[in-house]
């Protein structure tokens, strides 16, 4: 318990996965929230490869970090965009309303 | 021993509390500030393992750039229709069982790897390129980055770029009836399109049209 270790990272990283993929299944209204729980699932996978980074010495797992952290940079962009562009041609985001492609 | 326990637990505690409540609460500008204290208290957790780079990169891509990004969205967009409910409607209740299960299931399998996850002590002498511990975690990292990892970090710097560009492209509008500077119709301005000679006769004048 006092003794932190490779697992109370990975435990952490487990816990901010699972409320990011409840995020994305349990919100019905907005879809920026999506876009954040999906944010939250990326920042679980960070923590995860910097705790291993850490405890096994190679810094190949905190090199790829930050290339995470540019795929999430740029996702977050685009999806901005797009719910800026939707809500500008629709004038409405709740994840109910939005079934143009049927799905 | 004590202390590296204590931080460890009060700033995971603040960052899963803060991740629920990122999904919890109603209001969506809400969300985006627990989101920002999600952010800081799992980049104090990076600075407190050792990746201080990761930690402070962590603080200006995340907290600096897209959780103000999201802010901004937030607010430009209409805030009135976006209150965020768990429990909306009776035809959306039906995804709340599915997702609950899933996500205990993603949970649990996630925690019997943890669990089942043995230390091999022949893997610490690999790679064990943070072993000299006379240089700081962001020289080492530069050193491998710019080095090993050259074609990769140029391909997410193209990564940026494309988004960068798909941004402007998706939300770039012409808006028509606004009269604007055009720089190029100025230049290529002629002399016969701007100025016509006439002749003006005595006491009749001349119609000026346009």
């Amino acid at each position: 318990m006092i003794d932190i270790g490779l697992g109370h990272y990975l435990t952490l990283g487990a816990v901010i996965f699972s409320i990011g993929v409840i995020g994305i299944f349990l919100n019905r209204k907005n879809i920026i929230v999506i876009l954040m729980s999906i944010e939250l699932i990326l920042l679980a996978v960070n923590i995860n490869l910097v705790a291993f980074s850490i405890y096994l010495g190679d810094l190949a797992g905190q090199v790829f970090t930050l290339f995470i952290l540019t795929v999430a940079a740029a996702e977050a962009a685009i999806g901005l965009a797009i719910i800026v562009v939707y809500f500008r041609n629709s004038g409405t985001i709740r994840v109910e309303e939005i079934d143009k492609l049927k799905g | 021993m004590i202390a590296h326990a204590i931080f460890f637990y009060t700033f995971s505690i603040i960052a899963v509390v803060s991740a629920i409540m990122v999904t919890a609460s109603k209001n969506t500008v809400h969300s985006v500030f627990f989101l920002i204290l999600d952010f800081i208290s799992i980049s104090c957790l990076f600075i407190m393992i050792g990746a201080e780079f990761l930690g402070m990169i962590m603080l200006i891509v995340y907290v600096g750039a897209v959780a103000v990004l999201f802010l901004f969205v937030v607010m430009m967009l209409n805030v009135a229709q976006q209150k965020n409910q768990w429990f909306a409607g009776q035809q959306s209740s039906k995804h709340i069982p599915v997702g609950l299960i899933i996500s205990t299931l993603i949970f649990v399998e996630v925690i019997i790897v943890i669990g089942g996850w043995k230390y091999k002590p022949e893997i610490f002498d690999i790679n064990n390129s943070i072993a000299q511990t006379n240089i700081s975690n962001t020289h080492s990292l530069g050193q491998i980055l710019y080095t090993d990892y050259i074609h990769v970090f140029q391909i997410s710097g193209m990564i940026l770029l494309v988004a960068m560009v798909g941004a402007i492209v998706l939300t770039f509008r012409q808006r028509s009836g606004v009269k604007r500077q055009s720089y190029i119709k100025q230049i290529s301005r002629e002399r016969a399109e701007g100025v016509e000679v006439l002749e003006v006769q005595s006491n009749k004048g001349i119609k000026i049209d346009d």
